[in-house]
């Protein structure tokens, strides 16, 4: 039997008003303290009782000063508190980084946009987190800090499982740092779902190609819920770069994705039509990118 | 207990909550403001949207104490004295409820969107109330209402419909 529980466990709510009284909380509770941003995962899955253990929540949203989405000229840099739908309607989001827009668009609903951070998206890091793929094919950087230290993770890296990331309890992120893309690169962000909003993605594909003469000067792909964390293909990647673009080769990439992603099967799709659906994603992805010259109409990233 | 201090509808509250209680609990339990519906609780439908500094959120999921100091609009709070808001007027002249159980998020989410954008197309309607699910209208009645609204708030000089 299934039990629909509306109300939230008991824990106390803490609202830190720097980082450092943020990780003095983390530290001193250990496993027993949760951060929250938006809380748009954090609040469901303990009214699920999908979390448990936790007697304190920690607020970010106290601190302030870390909503911030900037842009210097060398890159893009995400505050913890910038919220999807902040991001999604950034003037120099939607202008330099336009596939980010993209994906912040494709996620849930206004209401939970409005809440949901994509710091909190990629910490959350279910294989279909939808800020991920594009976040990898951009190189992004993400700032960590504890009691202990601080350190910069690459987004390749961040990722060790379903719900998992290299964070341990007592560690805050605290930015997310994006180069700028390649010149002339062009990115999209696919995300198949059954719904045209409010859904979880089958399957997301992020593809970030630079044509220079008909010949692919870089290529980069990234995969959502097709494998325990949102991976980049590599060896997909590698077939076209430095090669003049064919239907073939974009077939040949098309099938290394494919074969480079280890889907499961569930209630949303068998594992071999998640894979198959990369296929036909990462290939498509690749031929509009290529075909659409009026790129920035489409919200292909123009570089910079 | 944590006391907490809202402006729901431009007037001062200042409640005593546990910790672990929502704002979408505070306004209709401890208020007794049942114009906000709770339908799944989890974010997915909509049911519990208030406006939050401005922005739409889903009630549910705010907790009572992240909402301290905020602005909250519910839909109590779009009637001037007897003159309903004229999206609410457009839902009834439309028929854009049955049971009306999703008519108060509907509309919230509505009134953020024509605010944003007197004058939204088919597609931006559906974006605008993708959050917010009906299971009587099938929408197209909702459809109606929304772009007859927006026809007469865009009539009124200040943007509310009527005189
Ligand atoms: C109805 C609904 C629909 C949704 N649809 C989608 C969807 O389509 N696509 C999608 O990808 N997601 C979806 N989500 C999930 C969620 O909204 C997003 O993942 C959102 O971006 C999470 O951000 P948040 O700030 O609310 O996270 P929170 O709930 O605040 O936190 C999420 C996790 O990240 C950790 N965390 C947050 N900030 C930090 C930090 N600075 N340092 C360290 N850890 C941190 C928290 O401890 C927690 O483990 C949906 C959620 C709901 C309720
Ligand atoms: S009750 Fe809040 S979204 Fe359903
Ligand atoms: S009118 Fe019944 S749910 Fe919309």
């Amino acid at each position: 039997m299934v039990t629909f529980y509306r109300r939230l466990p008991k824990f106390d709510y803490l609202a830190p008003q720097s980082i450092e009284e943020a990780l003095a909380l983390l530290s001193r509770y250990q496993g027993s303290a949760k951060v929250i941003a938006g809380g748009s995962d954090v609040v469901p899955k303990l009214k699920r009782r999908a979390m448990k253990g936790i007697d304190y929540i920690v607020d970010l949203k106290g601190i302030s000063g870390l909503d911030y989405i900037s842009y210097d000229g060398a890159g893009l840099k995400l505050g913890p508190l910038a919220t999807v739908r902040a991001v999604e309607r950034s003037d120099v989001v939607l202008e330099t980084f336009p596939m980010l827009a993209q994906a912040a668009e494709s996620m849930a609903s206004p209401q939970v946009r409005n809440r949901g951070t994509v710091v909190g998206n990629i910490c959350n890091a279910v294989p279909s987190a939808d800020m991920a793929p594009s976040l990898l094919t951009l190189d992004a950087k993400v700032s960590v800090v504890s009691e202990k230290g601080s350190r910069t993770v690459a987004i390749q890296d961040f990722f060790t499982g379903p719900t998992k990331t290299v964070l341990s309890a007592d560690e805050i992120v605290t930015g997310i740092e994006i180069p700028n893309p390649p010149a002339n690169s062009r990115g999209k962000y696919i995300k198949l779902t059954p719904r045209r909003a409010m859904d979880l993605a089958v399957v997301g594909v992020a593809v970030m190609v630079t044509p220079e003469n008909g010949i692919c000067k870089d290529l980069r792909i990234a995969l959502g819920a097709v494998s325990p964390t949102p991976i980049r293909v590599a060896q997909a990647e590698s077939i076209l770069k430095g090669n003049k673009f064919s239907d073939e080769l974009i077939d040949q990439v098309a099938e290394a994705a494919a074969e480079g992603c280890r889907p499961i099967s569930d209630h949303r799709a068998s594992a071999e039509y998640r894979r198959d659906m990369v296929r036909v994603l990462t290939r498509r992805a690749i031929r509009e990118l290529l075909s659409d010259e009026a790129a920035s109409a489409q919200g292909f990233g123009k570089g910079a | 207990m944590k006391s907490i201090k809202l402006e729901i509808n431009g007037v001062q509250h200042e409640v005593e909550v546990a910790p672990w209680r929502t704002l979408l609990e505070v306004i209709r339990e401890e208020l007794q403001m049942t114009g906000t519906k709770e339908g799944c609780g989890l974010g997915e439908c909509g049911a519990c949207s208030v406006l939050m500094d401005g922005k739409t959120v889903n009630s549910c999921l705010v907790l009572a104490a992240e909402a301290n100091g905020k602005r909250i609009t519910t839909i109590e709070g779009l009637a001037q004295a007897e003159r309903l808001h004229p999206i609410q007027q457009s839902f009834i002249d439309n028929g854009g409820f049955q049971c009306g159980f999703c008519t108060p998020g509907m509309i919230m989410s509505t009134k953020v969107m024509l605010d944003d954008n007197p004058n939204p197309t088919d597609d931006e309607i559906k974006k605008g109330i993708s959050g917010n699910l009906c299971r009587c209208t099938g929408y197209a009645k909702i459809f109606d209402s929304i772009r007859a609204a927006k026809v007469a708030m865009a009539a009124s000089s200040d943007g509310r419909g009527g005189a």
